[in-house]
């Protein structure tokens, strides 16, 4: 017997999202669900598990190929599994205009691992614009935002990663 | 000391208020009176009122929002839908999300007068995925907004129901456009539709759909509130109200400021209240002034007001008010470079000229910055951007939606603008920046 995907309490939390966002659609629309269902249930687990898009798709009415479509399509879905800490450095024009190809650089070297490598701790990524131009550089720790950062700041935000 | 024009504030007016992003701050700052008033006018009025103040969709495009919102048929028998496109992405571009973060009712309340307007009962705020704090305290908002009986059953005691939610976007810069972002809301991949029919006429779900940016909905509320007249004189004769602008790169002091429509760009980067200019010794070189898809500016450009008509006759667009700054000692083969990047990694693949020509452009930028390029590279390059879009822009290219336009008007602006850039490259075979090509505060420090 494969190991369950969900504990009985995940499995609780994932029929009351599912539940709660299909009140969010007219009910012949249930798969218009898709984007906030797979982020329920990546949210679950930390990413997502093809049984689990499986599950998503049944719930709404679609197919397993169509959530695994829309997973693929959008970068925040992970369809394998991410390091325990996902960074996202935005390097597009007006962080690097602030010293972005450095910050990137610089997390490379701290964290010794190398942009777009996924590993068990880390899985460090460059990014594209994260609408925080005027407080650049800018970065992401599992989607948690951080901004007008410097050498001293980033210390500080890895500190608290260990 | 360099003063600007001073502008009447009113975006931005209540944002330092304490607790102005909570039902209870808003109010104490008469959040919700507007809404009030909207009630008492039938919708026709409130769409006659939005067309008298001259506001313009802040989206990008600056078209006239009541204009937008009168092409929904009043005879269809279908439910009509209002989205909200909060999807901000486009590089330079940092605004929307801080409405979100400082004061969510203002665009909550926006959303209340137009769907009263447009008769649509149903609003989806589309939240780009990377917005973690600014749709967690929106989220809070439109729950306190059902809790104090503002939405749900009854719209703040009348007899309309209206319901308003939150779906966030999971990360494509291609579901801010707003064919795209509609595909996107009914759980599909960001694949732009063919136009027309537009989304008024045939949008979410095969209904009227109005897709509106959420500068411009939280633009509502005061627009009822002191009229649209006073909006309208607040702004140029073609262009209403004040607007947000985020100005980036190498000045002394970026930020999100308020301007007016009559704000200059060379105010905007040098006046004391806004960017206080570049350090000493530096000069402009370049500024993208509407977002990364706005053909690029020179230094000899900056006397333009930051209004929707004014960029025109340089073959530009005040778009989504993304001011990216670039100084004298910035390479501009490099910033187009990292600029073409993004359209290539962001492009959804659907048309193959756009598919297929951002990244060439992308890799033959590559080559002719590390000095591997020739003539015949440049010449390349302008070809593929053509194949893409013409130039000068004529409106749309060859694809289906606007970001392929978005990827080769900076290559044909850049390489029209700063043509010697591009040959010293190739003459020199290599940059002439060399490690040093973003300028004065390109450093990591």
């Amino acid at each position: 017997m494969p190991e369950p995907l969900f504990t009985p309490e995940e499995q609780l939390q994932f029929d009351r999202g599912i539940d709660e966002l299909l009140t969010h659609y007219p009910p012949d629309r249930k798969s218009a669900a898709m984007l906030p269902a797979l982020r329920h249930l990546q949210t679950l687990k930390g990413w997502l598990p093809p049984e689990g898009m499986a599950l998503v798709a049944q719930r709404l009415g679609t197919t397993k190929e169509r959530a695994y479509e829309v997973a693929t399509f959008y970068v925040m879905f992970h369809t394998e599994k991410p390091g325990r800490y996902v960074i996202d450095v935005c390097t597009n024009l007006s962080c690097a205009l602030r010293g972005a190809e450095g910050l990137l650089t610089y997390m490379e070297q701290k964290l010794g691992t190398h942009a777009g490598t996924n590993g068990d701790k880390y899985f460090l990524r460059e990014t594209e614009c994260l609408a925080s131009c005027g407080t650049a550089p800018c970065l992401q720790i599992n989607e948690d935002h951080h901004e007008n950062l410097n050498k001293a700041k980033v210390d500080a935000l890895l500190e608290k990663l260990k | 000391m360099t003063h600007a024009a001073p502008v009447e504030k009113v975006m931005t007016k209540n944002w330092a208020n304490p607790g102005q992003n909570t039902l209870e701050g808003y109010q104490r700052s008469g959040g919700y009176t507007a809404l009030k008033t909207a009630l008492e006018w039938a919708p026709a009025k409130v769409i006659d009122e939005v067309k008298k103040s001259n506001l313009r969709g802040r989206g990008g495009a600056g078209f006239p929002t009541g204009l937008k919102w009168s092409f929904v048929p009043k005879d269809n028998p279908k439910p009509k839908y209002l989205a909200i496109n909060a999807d901000e992405s486009e590089p330079g571009t940092a605004k929307d999300r801080f409405i979100l973060e400082n004061d969510p009712h203002m665009l909550l309340e926006g959303i209340a007068i137009a769907c009263w307007a447009l008769g649509a009962h149903t609003c989806y705020i589309y939240a780009r995925g990377e917005f973690k704090y600014p749709s967690a305290v929106l989220d809070k908002a439109i729950a306190e907004a059902y809790a104090a009986g503002i939405f749900g059953k009854k719209l703040l005691g009348k007899d309309f129901e209206l319901n308003v939610y939150q779906v966030r976007g999971a990360g494509a810069y291609i579901c801010g456009e707003e064919t795209a972002l509609l595909e996107s809301l009914e759980g599909k991949k960001g694949w732009p539709r063919l136009k027309p029919p537009f989304p008024a006429v045939v949008g979410l779900f095969g209904c009227p759909t109005v897709v509106n940016n959420v500068e411009t909905i939280a633009s509502l509320p005061p627009i009822i509130n002191q009229g649209a007249e006073w909006f309208a004189k607040l702004g140029t004769e073609k262009s209403g109200g004040t607007r947000l602008v985020t100005l980036s790169g190498c000045v002394n002091r970026p930020g999100t400021y308020e301007v007016g429509m009559h704000t200059s760009l060379r105010d905007l980067i040098y006046a004391d209240e806004f960017g206080q200019g570049l350090p000493a010794g530096r000069m402009v070189k370049a500024v993208i002034p509407g977002g990364s898809s706005a053909p690029v500016l020179n230094a000899a450009e900056l006397d333009t007001k930051l209004e929707f008509e004014a960029f025109k006759p340089m073959q530009s667009m005040a778009g989504s008010g993304g001011v990216i700054v670039m100084d004298d000692t910035c390479c501009m083969v490099r910033c187009l470079w990292r600029v073409a990047r993004f359209y290539a990694e962001e492009s959804c693949g659907q048309c193959t000229p756009c598919r297929e020509g951002q990244p060439w452009m992308a890799r033959l930028l590559r080559k002719i910055e590390e000095g591997l390029g020739d003539m015949d590279d440049l010449k390349t390059l302008m070809n593929v951007a053509a194949s893409i879009a013409p130039w000068p822009p004529i409106g749309l290219g060859n694809t289906i939606c606007a970001l392929g336009d978005a990827g080769a008007l900076p290559v044909q602006s850049f390489v029209t603008k700063f043509k010697d850039d591009f040959v010293k490259h190739i003459e020199n075979k290599g940059c002439p920046h060399g490690d040093k090509p973003w300028g004065h505060f390109g450093d990591f420090v």
